[in-house]
């Protein structure tokens, strides 16, 4: 049986930290993840996890510690968000080539300047090509979901490679939602206990981990990394399964949301997919105009044949960012899509949108003009611009 | 008519409670069987700014993410912030804005832009000093706002508020008579000022 419970996404997290009971969490706290290793702090002080916490000073070294951490063969978990994640960035690199099974808690909040606390996508879209996978969540209980199977993903002998587990700061990190929990034995059953095949504090077996890699060696290393993304989408899938088979909820790559037979759709990341899921219903149930969402929840491996199967039909498409990169075509996931529609040869009309930078809400309202413009883009086949904004000031 | 779900709109100023009496909220709905949620509006962090917090209540589960921008109601935690704040923006007409205030109705109404629904004014100050002897609006506002949105009986809120102040004040048990009697004393207060709001919420 299930256990009926409201959670914030902070608290839903971290409540799963305590079912996993990881060996190490290094952690340095930020707004608005801080509350996670705060709560597994009282979990410690109580003596529910015997999980060893490092202070450390700062996020650079925080990620160094779980580095260090994993290569001895812990299992390890750290949480940051936004400039704490920035000043992680040489050692998120190093924990993907080293193929270390780290999983970081991540709460979405936009990258300075100006200075912002609130919810985007930068942070973790600056991180795409560090080497990580990257889940996302579009709810409390999707967050709870999601981090339960990272490590089944991340320690697959398959995989071997550190994932984030991101969901939107404040929007879910803050809001307190209805959640179904499992029991703390269902947890451990189904993460199942590590153990590494290669680690530093096996005295049998000496290694070395990190070492240089001179021109002839590096490439095959980056070739090595793909082929554990390219594993990843395998393991991502059998593991949604077998989480399936235990709560009755499934996941995979991305959910369809009454897309099959639909002819506008958009694809969108995170908390806002649910504010989205709102306007679809509307529209069927008030007009009977054929609308659907496809929310991305595995954007690293990116699931390029998978998407463009389900949109390549579609009369038009409007993808959502929530980040910039300040490239002439739009943003991060607009280009994926756009590069997964051309790869499939699907003449599918897309439009790309900035929305919720900074924390920018967005409405029902909002999300019913977007599919208003996808009709008029399915008349007039005239895309204006490659990219355009929501609730933007002009 | 009976609505799927209810949207609160709370308005305070950072460190008053607002926040929290937006999360006891849900906490509480949840208790009684509710889809809940609860969550802050952040802008600058410093006590004494004018903050936002938000609560849906329904009967089935809630997707939407955004803020609420048409409330069923509003509930304002400090009576300064209707000099500079407009409350009622947005809020339905057959909604109510529920204030905290030794102002009258007929005063409260004159400050607003405009809203011609229904008013509901509690003193908690005067409530909370005479039931707790000290000053926590929290209490007062959350059964103003059960009493006037209906989003659970009274019987199921004062059960389940006992329960969380039980938990709540396990380490000081002497306020926990104090904060009931808070919630029941704004009840009265609420009833006495009003004919029984019939029909009115979702879930009763």
């Amino acid at each position: 049986m299930a256990i009926r419970e409201r959670l914030s996404g902070n608290e839903a997290v971290a409540y799963a930290i305590r079912q996993i009971n990881p060996d190490v969490m290094p952690a340095f706290p930020i707004t608005p993840s801080t509350e996670i290793p705060q709560y597994v702090a009282s979990y410690m002080a109580n003596g529910k996890v015997d999980t060893e916490f490092i202070h450390v000073e700062s996020e650079h070294s925080a990620m160094s510690a779980a580095i260090g951490a994993a290569a001895a063969g812990a299992r390890v978990v750290t949480a940051t968000s936004s400039c704490g994640m920035a000043l992680m960035w040489e050692e998120l690199y190093v924990a993907a080539s080293d193929r270390l099974p780290v999983v970081l808690a991540l709460v979405n909040r936009a990258l300075s300047g100006p200075i912002n606390i609130n919810a985007d996508h930068s942070d973790s879209m600056g991180a795409r090509d560090s080497g990580w996978i990257q889940i996302y969540a579009e709810s409390n209980q999707e967050a709870y979901d999601n981090f339960l199977q990272a490590y089944p993903i991340a320690e697959h002998e398959a995989v071997r490679l550190p994932v984030m587990i991101c969901q939107d700061g404040f929007i879910t990190s803050h809001g307190v939602e209805n959640i179904r929990l499992l029991e703390d034995e269902k947890v451990r059953e189904f993460v199942g206990e590590y153990s590494p095949a290669h680690y530093l504090l096996n005295a049998d077996e000496p290694m070395s981990v990190g070492p240089y890699a001179v021109s002839a060696y590096y490439m095959e290393t980056k070739r090595a990394q793909r082929e554990a993304m390219k594993n990843a989408k395998r393991v991502i899938l059998e593991t949604a399964e077998r989480f399936a088979n235990l709560t009755g909820r499934k996941y995979g790559f991305f959910e369809e949301y009454r897309l099959e037979d639909a002819d506008y759709a958009v694809v969108i990341i995170g908390s806002a997919a649910g504010t989205c899921k709102a306007a679809v219903d509307e529209i069927r149930n008030t007009t009977g105009k054929k609308v659907g969402l496809l929310k991305i929840r595995v954007f690293r491996p990116f699931p390029e044949e998978e998407l463009a199967a389900a949109l390549r039909d579609k009369k038009a498409v409007a993808v959502l960012d929530r980040s910039e990169m300040f490239a002439a075509s739009g943003g991060p996931l607009g280009a994926e899509v756009r590069a997964a529609l051309y790869s499939a040869k699907s003449r599918t009309e897309l439009v790309n949108y900035f929305y919720g930078l900074g924390g920018r809400d967005i409405t029902v309202e909002d999300f019913k003009e977007v599919y208003r413009k996808l009709e008029e883009l399915d008349k007039t086949h005239v895309v204006r611009d490659m990219y355009a904004y929501i609730g933007l000031r002009e | 008519m009976k609505k799927d779900m209810v949207e609160i709109r709370w308005h305070g100023r950072g460190g008053q409670g607002a926040k929290t009496a937006a999360l006891l909220l849900a906490d509480v709905a949840f208790k009684a069987g509710k889809y809940v949620q609860g969550f802050p509006e952040y802008g600058p962090e410093r006590m004494g700014a004018p903050i936002t917090a938000y609560n849906r209540i329904g009967q089935s589960p809630i997707t939407v993410h955004s803020n609420i921008y048409t409330p069923d109601y509003v509930v304002v935690v400090d009576d300064g912030l209707l000099e500079g704040t407009d409350v009622t923006l947005g809020l339905k007409k057959e909604g109510a804005l529920i204030v905290n205030t030794r102002r009258s109705k007929q005063e409260i109404r004159a400050m607003l832009r405009g809203f011609a629904g229904s008013i509901y004014t509690v003193d908690a100050r005067e409530i909370s000093v005479r039931a707790l002897g000290k000053y926590y609006p929290n209490s007062p506002m959350l059964a103003a706002v059960v009493a006037v949105s209906g989003v659970m009986t009274q019987e199921a809120f004062l059960r389940e508020m006992r329960g969380s102040y039980a938990h709540k004040f396990a380490k000081k048990p002497e306020v926990i008579e104090g904060n009931m009697r808070a919630l029941e004393m704004t009840f009265a207060a609420i009833w006495e000022g009003e004919e029984a709001v019939a029909g009115r919420g979702c879930c009763a």
